[in-house]
């Protein structure tokens, strides 16, 4: 009963910021109610017995890719006013679509009940199992190529990032490593003959 | 514990806050992008619930990969919102008409 209770005030503070980042006018809120929202969802992830994947939404999307759409919001220089004009524009069809499918998901899941009996209860955890150590045996085995494929995808996605963001300057003076290498003592050191003078 | 019934009906009502944001926030791509990252959390509570109701530790691999892959969809938008800012100083949806779509 306790995590029942414990899951419903997480959901209620959930279903708010997450209400809050679409209605809050400047980008910022947004980004720290989105913040609130991964905390959320990372304490209801451990109550359903998933904590590896809970403590890595806090690790990887409050620690990593939210600072970057922080830092990206503070970076750029958006003009407010001109976004606030007609924010509501569409919101009868916003609310039409929504409350559609809330109405499906809602009706698939509570009138059909998911093949019967089959999923009502959750099947008993042993005391000294790990999720952690499951997910890495599996991840490392069964599926050793698919996250080989996820690495590729990160490096791939960084390499991107960068590449896309890079700026020359003008009037800088990158080196040419190949010039460098190739350079022999004769093109910058003359040695030059001539005749020994006298001293006055 | 926790029904499968509430946390599928979490996930369908957060989806759904999801898509309204993107039809409110048409002009700002920021928050399109965090409508899209609520979008994936919305899965993901669905994947995370099954996993843990069929007994699959499958369903938890899969959003680890999930996860992965938004990351990676995160930081390359923002890049390209970056650019974007830099050649138009504006963040607009309407102002993006360069390929005449």
């Amino acid at each position: 009963m306790f995590p029942t209770i414990l899951f419903f005030i997480f959901a209620t503070v959930l279903v708010g910021a997450a209400l809050g980042v679409i209605l809050s006018r400047n980008p910022v809120y947004s980004a720290l109610l989105l913040v609130l929202c991964f905390f959320n969802s990372a304490v209801i992830w451990v109550l359903l017995d998933a904590e590896f994947l809970g403590i890595v939404l806090v690790l990887v999307y409050v620690g990593a890719v939210m600072v970057l759409f922080l830092f990206v919001v503070m970076m750029l220089d958006i003009n407010l006013e001109q976004l606030r004009k007609d924010f509501v524009g569409y919101w009868p069809l916003t609310v039409a679509v929504a409350g559609f499918v809330v109405f499906a998901m809602i009706n698939v899941i509570v009138v059909k009940h998911l093949g019967g009996a089959a999923l009502k209860t959750a099947p008993a955890i042993a005391a000294d199992y790990s999720n952690t150590r499951d997910l890495g045996v599996q991840l490392f085995t069964r599926y050793a190529y698919p996250a080989q494929v996820a690495a590729v995808i990160l490096l791939v996605a960084s390499v991107a990032a960068i590449v896309l963001t890079l700026r020359q300057r003008k009037g800088g003076k990158p080196q040419d490593i190949a010039k460098q290498v190739a350079v022999r003592a004769k093109d910058r050191v003359r040695i030059v003959k001539m005749a020994s003078e006298k001293r006055p | 514990m926790i029904s499968l019934t509430y946390v599928l009906a979490l996930s369908g009502i957060l989806f759904a806050i999801a898509v309204a944001g993107v039809f409110l926030n048409r002009k700002n791509i920021i928050v399109l992008l965090m409508c899209i990252e609520l979008m994936l959390l919305a899965v993901n509570f669905n994947f995370v619930a099954f996993s843990r109701f069929r007994g699959d530790i499958a369903g938890q691999i899969f959003v680890f990969f999930i996860l992965t892959v938004a990351a990676a969809e995160a930081a390359i938008g923002l890049a390209i919102l970056v650019v974007l800012f830099r050649e138009r100083s504006s963040i607009e949806v309407e102002d993006l008409d360069t390929l005449q779509g």
